[in-house]
């Protein structure tokens, strides 16, 4: 049991590929020209065209980063920016064309929308293909549609807030997203409504050498609650691809939104991803972040706490194997006074893989008696795999109450020895040690979705064995 | 007779030194053995050995359970063969509730071919029979339990699980009196059903309530001495000095 833990990847189950029959895409690389293209497909109003075009320019200046992950593996010019799967968007599972009914059934969404979901959107590389709400919903005013839609269908609500919490210039991979962004989810919730079951948007990447770049625009009325899930994977190829998503959310007074985020994207994605919420007078907040795929990934789930009151809980975890590295984390900006922000993270580190945690807790001056708390634990389970911790603290403001811890472990032979003697094998014990280590997260995940966490935590570890 | 656990000339160091040299024992199905022996004489090395702990190593000797040789198993396996150790110190494991535990343990011991309804009423059955709140079962395992709650948890996962042979270390210390009887008559109980019991020990105390078949003192890295449970009272007496 002193040997290192060598287990691969279990992905085959959704990994799968189907046939190319897309009916449009864009020649590969970026220019101008394609991004007025996509426009044009889209029949956008003017504004739209002339925001993406803007964004372009500051894609184009702006440099690569050069903290965090290594990015040089990205060649912008081998990639498609734009495959269109299907003409139609489908209201029924049956509508859809074979392949793409095929993959989501086998992801199980069908199935699910059916038990637990009050709406479903499946996108399927550049478009949402499928979309639905239940009519109760639709009735109390509640809008679930893909941005496409929401742009054409209440383009007053999305000219107000689109861009105004990420704006294009905020970094290079937000402005690539502005530029040539297709699909995602409009979430409208109206003042007071209350939507029980989750609403699920589920991101599928099909093509080969391809860019999604949903965008994603909330807005949380005040006093309403509701809570989002999106699931990602993609089919395995050997060349990389790219997902560059922008998530907007508007949380306005009293409000109580939650976003779950449960990645899962093959080994070959790089996964550059920018979250973040407006947090208004006693709303809150709560980011859930899991990360178990993906090549690299840098996404930094962030709240500006805006209003007297508000809270926010960001709650991430990373699971990193053979050739992974998922630099995940969280943000806080304090801005309003008495406002108060969680950022925990866990992360498990295998097989070569690497977690890195970068948390950001900024107070401005007179954001008096606010109160953060960072902590993040990591587990590392081999001597091949690391983690990091990168924390900062930023606080302007004496009043204030912020704490932070972390811990590093490994293990236990002494705990692996104890499952074992019980007739569990080292990976099913190491696995109930992971389970158990992710806890906090899983916990918070509705029954069906915890289900699904650890099975996929599980497929992780049974790759040698099956 | 038949013989469920066999020691021979078992020979054990960790980090390099010596702590077993030469341990015979023979545990008899449907047995009580008492092991006894003053501290550091190498009791609890023996129960981390036979249950196969990776830190422990096997220099001369062999062990054999139902006839076959476990010596180079993994604790896993020794398990599906039906052994079974009931920890000194319980580890514990944040996150895991007992019941999701056991579930595993259970659901694995049976091939997964198990009925969720037989394993609540096998838990429900032991937990009354331990005496242990209900609500025990949605609290993490071993975490933040109790000296007494631990050990009751260990009794709670052998008669649970039904082994051969249980080692079961120090399974008194740290438990009132009437935590003592309630594991003592679980521990007759499974004897009943058959399971040989190894049981490690400091005092008479446990041997009060249940009466060892055998019992062998443990000196030194070697088992002294053999016999019946006259020799507790011997040792009671005159200490192990004496033997």
């Amino acid at each position: 049991m002193t040997k290192p833990i060598v287990i691969e990847k279990n992905y085959a189950q959704y990994g799968f590929r189907e046939k190319d029959e897309s009916v449009f895409r864009t020649k590969k690389g970026l220019s101008k020209e394609i991004v007025e293209e996509i426009s044009k497909i889209k029949k956008e109003p003017q504004w739209m065209l002339d925001f993406r075009l803007k964004a372009l320019e500051h894609f184009n200046k702006r440099p690569m980063p050069t903290w965090g992950a290594d990015l040089s593996g990205i060649n912008f010019d081998d990639i498609t920016y734009y495959i269109r799967p299907t003409d139609h968007q489908a209201k029924t599972w049956e509508e859809l064309p074979a392949g793409m009914r095929r993959t989501f059934e086998k992801l199980g969404i069908p199935e699910a929308e059916r038990k637990f979901l009050a709406g479903v959107g499946g996108q399927y590389d550049s478009e949402v293909v499928y979309h639905k709400l239940k009519e109760d919903l639709e009735k109390q005013g509640v809008v679930f549609t893909d941005m496409d839609t929401g742009l054409r269908e209440y383009p007053e609500i999305v000219k107000k807030y689109f861009g105004t919490i990420i704006p294009p210039n905020d970094n290079k991979f937000a402005a690539l997203n502005s530029a040539v962004w297709s699909g995602g989810s409009f979430v409208y919730v109206p003042k007071g409504v209350e939507v029980k079951t989750p609403l699920q948007a589920y991101f599928r990447i099909n093509s080969e050498k391809m860019g999604q770049f949903e965008r994603t625009l909330i807005i949380a009325g005040p006093n309403s609650k509701a809570s989002y899930v999106e699931g990602c994977t993609a089919a395995t190829y050997q060349a990389d691809a790219l997902h560059a998503a922008v998530v907007e959310v508007i949380a306005l007074p009293g409000s109580h939104f939650r976003y779950t985020t449960l990645q899962n994207w093959s080994n070959n994605v790089y996964n550059l991803v920018t979250k973040r919420a407006r947090a208004y007078e006693n709303s809150l907040v709560e980011w859930l972040d899991a990360n178990i795929g993906s090549k690299v990934t840098m996404k930094y789930p962030s709240v500006y706490l805006a209003g007297r009151g508000a809270r926010a809980d960001i709650l991430s975890i990373a699971f990193a194997g053979k050739g992974q590295n998922l630099d995940a984390g969280a943000k806080a900006i304090h801005i309003a006074p008495d406002t108060s922000s969680t950022l925990i993270n866990k992360s498990v580190s295998k097989d070569g893989g690497r977690t890195n945690f970068r948390g950001l807790v900024k107070i401005f001056p007179g954001a008096v008696n606010s109160k953060s708390h960072t902590k993040c634990d990591a587990l590392i389970l081999d001597e091949k795999s690391n983690s990091g911790t990168i924390p900062q603290l930023d606080i302007d403001e004496n009043r204030v109450n912020v704490g932070h811890e972390a811990t590093v472990g490994k293990i236990g032979e002494d705990q692996l020895f104890y499952l074992m003697s019980r007739g569990l094998s080292e990976n099913e014990a190491v696995s109930m040690i992971i389970n158990g280590f992710f806890d906090a997260f899983t916990k918070e995940l509705p029954l069906e979705y915890a289900v699904e966490f650890n099975r996929l935590i599980q497929l992780e570890m049974t790759g040698a064995v099956g | 007779m038949i013989r469920v656990l066999e020691v021979k000339d078992l020979h054990v160091s960790v980090n390099g030194k010596q702590i077993l040299k030469g341990v015979n024992l023979k545990i008899q199905k449907g047995k009580l053995h008492a092991l006894m022996g003053p501290n550091g004489s190498g009791k609890s090395t023996l129960s981390y050995v036979l249950m196969g702990h990776p830190k422990y190593k096997v220099e001369k000797g062999k062990i054999f359970l139902n006839g076959k040789d476990i010596t180079k198993l993994s604790p896993d396996k020794r398990a599906k063969l039906g052994l079974f150790l009931g920890f000194q110190y319980p580890i514990e494991v944040p996150g895991i509730s007992m019941k999701n535990f056991l579930w595993s343990v259970y659901k694995n011991s049976n091939n997964g071919k198990s009925s969720y309804v037989d394993f609540n009423e096998t838990m429900n059955e032991n937990f009354e029979k331990l005496g242990i709140d209900k609500n025990f079962i949605s609290r993490n395992l071993n975490e933040g339990f109790s000296g007494g709650e631990k050990k009751r948890a260990e009794v709670l996962q052998m008669s649970f699980f039904n082994p051969k042979i249980a080692i079961m270390d120090e399974i008194d210390s740290g438990l009132d009196i009437d935590a003592l009887k309630i594991v003592s008559k679980s521990l007759k109980k499974s004897i009943e059903n058959n399971t040989g019991i190894l049981l490690i020990t400091h005092y008479q105390r446990i041997l009060n309530h249940i009466k060892p078949d055998f019992v062998h003192v443990m000196k030194d890295g070697k088992i002294v001495k053999s016999g019946s449970y006259d020799l507790v009272k011997e040792i009671e007496k005159d200490g192990y000095e004496a033997i």
